[in-house]
């Protein structure tokens, strides 16, 4: 079973991610679906009857999503190995710029508590943890720090700043 | 100097937690070594050669007496009694245990210290001209908006795993004494013709493999967009700079593959659009910062002629190892980590606390570290240098050769460092050997041997008068040497002279070098300025001549 973290709580997953060699169920009623696959097919999306996601990669450039974000009620960010770091500018544009308000979600391996902190600051509110993850650390991990030095996605930070807009 | 508040103090402690909790799940086996590593990494914990390392950020290389008695009170009681200060401005410490370094990090955080970035994909520890504050030629001191660029880049959520790490180098001085131009972006104090403070940006510069002058991306950037224009720098990059490549991923080569037109467009253009989410530096904060780099409280002191009436090793330790300072009656003064037959930049424990106990007695209790590897003690009253001398001394702390050249640069190399190819401590030592009367080194003036053991170029070998290049050869240590290379205001690369030397022959190679110098300089020409007049060939010719031709 996969584990959501949102809201400092920690919950079975209740979307369900697309496999191109599967069909999604009928009765799926969230489905998460990368870009790629929504791009080779825009109508049969637009037509999917229940909550739809899409599923984006370190190298997709956000803006491309900007005229078409109602359309989503998530999107997920893919963070394959700890050092790749472009789904946080992602996050923040997303967020802080595109005005998405979905559920911005974490997904991929390297989602785990040494990232979680940064990653809500960014403007992510859900995590899917990775396997094997202890769901209490991560929670406690959005509290680690309770003071940052610079301004980001509004909302998301400590209370106490140093620097403002 | 910039005190802690309760910010700063509850950022590091939290911090310094993080970092206990994520070493002792490595310990007890729930990280992996490949888990743990990007996480020690920005941390400044290396696992080398016999131990880890431990990198400490010294930032801009400002230092209390306080904070450098703790750091030789650490490396004794952590370690082997002495550290090694580095070309940024930090200290190594090369034989901590790994289960220690938790214990040392909330140690120094009761001092104000830590070593957050000083490793890793991320903004690296901010680096600024040593004589900042003092030198008379300078337009602004630059350390309070480097401690700016320091707050705001510490764990800056967006830009912790960029593609590559990344060096920012403040100067407020026509002369550039801080490489500004061989770093990532290196900025440069300018006032407008309102007299406001503002900077000259340059982008794109760096050493390592491929190295690169840095290019001017912005002419004036105004003061309160400093961190919003560096944001959108760093967000450009970390959006397209290369993954794939380790060795394409400094931003230098995004901007040489864009071209510099281009990657201003992005930058201006993504500043343009992040501004309103993007800080600004507010006036405030500007004042607060800067409050804490006021002026010393200087006596008024006329100038005095310090070396009448002293002897010879005193007035050739005047000349070499101090520099005049923008207050009447004061001194900056430098200390030699290069005394022959030492590791240069390496200083014990007990060195350690006797200099800060004498920047107590005569230098504000300050103490700076400049990117050369020597220590300085900037605020020192003229009436004072005689006794300040004396005290070096018994430290082995006045070698007068700052400039000269066996003031080398030299990286730890193969000894240490387990990116090396080759050694650079014992190279050191036989080139201080063979150089080793002062009188010489004063006829051949100033000459800037840089050496790195591997490409990284920790050692700036591209920019020394002379570089040196440790490189592996079928398992052997060889050593490629380059000329012409320099910083301080005229940036250069150095060109390589040919095939590559063993060890033993490096020495040899450098007399030779120097041997061309003294028969070819005109009255007054530094190697450098030889070097640039005549060419590579002379040079080149005579290193390779066989022995039998050359004698």
């Amino acid at each position: 079973m996969r584990l959501v973290l949102r809201q400092r709580e920690v919950s079975a997953d209740d979307w369900t991610h697309f496999e191109a060699d599967r069909a999604p169920d009928a009765d799926a009623d969230a489905l998460i679906v990368p870009l790629i696959e929504l791009r080779k097919d825009e109508a049969r999306w637009q037509a999917w009857p229940g909550r739809l996601g899409v599923r984006i990669q370190p190298a997709d450039k956000v803006e491309s999503l900007a005229g078409e974000l109602d359309r989503y009620a998530l999107i997920a960010v893919e963070f394959p190995t700890p050092s790749e770091g472009r789904g946080y500018t992602q996050g923040r544009l997303l967020r802080g710029r595109l005005g998405f308000t979905g559920e911005l979600r974490a997904v991929g391996g390297a989602v785990k508590r040494d990232l979680i902190f940064a990653l809500a600051r960014c403007g992510f509110d859900a995590f899917e943890l990775a396997a094997a993850e202890d769901p209490a650390a991560c929670i406690a991990a959005l509290g680690r720090y309770t003071v940052a030095y610079q301004p980001a996605v509004a909302g998301s930070s400590p209370q106490r700043l140093r620097f403002s807009v | 100097m910039y005190r802690y508040d309760d910010l700063d103090h509850t950022l590091v402690s939290e911090r310094v937690a993080e970092f206990r909790d994520q070493t002792q799940r490595f310990l007890a086996g729930e990280l992996s070594e490949e888990e743990y590593r990007p996480l020690r990494l920005r941390n400044g914990l290396y696992i080398q050669r016999h131990a880890p390392m431990l990198r400490i950020s010294i930032p801009y290389g400002l230092l209390s007496s306080l904070q450098l008695r703790k750091l030789g009170d650490i490396a004794l009681r952590y370690d082997r009694g002495y550290g090694h200060f580095t070309t940024r401005q930090n200290l190594q410490l090369n034989w901590p245990t790994l289960e220690s370094v938790p214990d040392i990090l909330e140690e120094l955080a009761a001092v104000e210290m830590h070593a957050i970035q000083t490793s890793g994909n991320c903004v690296r520890n901010v680096t600024a001209d040593h004589l900042a504050g003092v030198a008379p030629d300078e337009l602004d001191d630059p350390r309070p908006y480097c401690e700016i660029i320091r707050q705001w880049a510490t764990l800056h959520p967006e830009f912790t795993y960029l593609p590559r790490k990344f060096k920012i180098a403040v100067t407020g001085s026509p002369a550039d004494r801080a490489a500004s131009e061989v770093h990532d972006v290196g900025l440069h104090m300018r006032r407008d013709q309102a007299g406001n403070i503002g900077f000259e940006v340059l982008v794109g510069g760096g050493l390592g493999r491929a190295p690169a002058i840095g290019q001017v991306i912005r002419d004036f950037l105004p003061l309160p967009e400093l961190l919003a224009y560096l944001e959108a720098i760093l967000r450009v990059y970390n959006r397209y700079g290369r993954r794939d490549n380790i060795h394409k991923a400094r931003i230098k080569v995004l901007v040489k593959s864009l071209g510099i037109e281009q990657f201003r467009a992005e930058v201006e253009s993504e500043w343009q659009t992040g501004r309103d989410t993007a800080p600004h530096l507010h006036a405030a904060e500007v004042d607060r910062v800067r409050s804490y780099f006021k002026p010393l409280p200087y006596a008024s002191l006329p100038d005095v002629d310090a070396t009448a009436d002293r002897e010879l090793n005193f007035r050739a330790w005047y000349r070499y190892n101090t520099r005049p300072h923008k207050t009447p009656g004061y001194r900056a003064v430098f200390v030699s980590l290069k005394a022959h037959g030492r590791p240069p930049g390496d200083m014990t424990s007990a060195q350690m606390a006797a200099l800060a106990d004498l920047a107590d007695a005569v230098s504000f209790g300050l103490i700076r570290v400049a990117h050369d590897q020597n220590l300085l003690l900037t605020d020192v009253r003229q009436e004072d240098l005689y006794r300040t001398w004396l005290a070096l001394q018994a430290q082995e702390l006045a070698t007068a050769n700052i400039g000269t050249l066996t003031d080398m640069i030299a990286c730890p190399g193969l000894d240490f460092c387990s990116l090396a190819n080759a050694g650079t401590i014992s190279v050191a030592r036989d080139i201080q050997s063979r150089f080793n009367d002062l009188d010489y080194l004063y006829d051949l003036g100033e000459i800037e041997i840089k050496m790195s053991g591997c490409m990284n170029a920790c050692g700036h070998h591209h920019v020394g008068h002379i570089g040196i290049l440790g490189v592996e050869k079928h398992g052997e240590e060889w050593y490629q040497i380059t000329l012409g290379g320099s910083v301080n205001g005229f940036t250069a690369l150095g060109e390589v002279i040919g095939p590559s030397v063993r060890q033993h022959a490096v020495p040899e190679t450098i007399e030779r070098i120097i041997e061309v110098y003294l028969k070819r300089r005109d009255d007054g020409e530094r190697l450098i300025d030889t070097y640039r007049r005549i060419g590579m060939a002379p040079f080149k010719e005579r290193v390779y001549a066989s022995r039998a031709a050359a004698a």
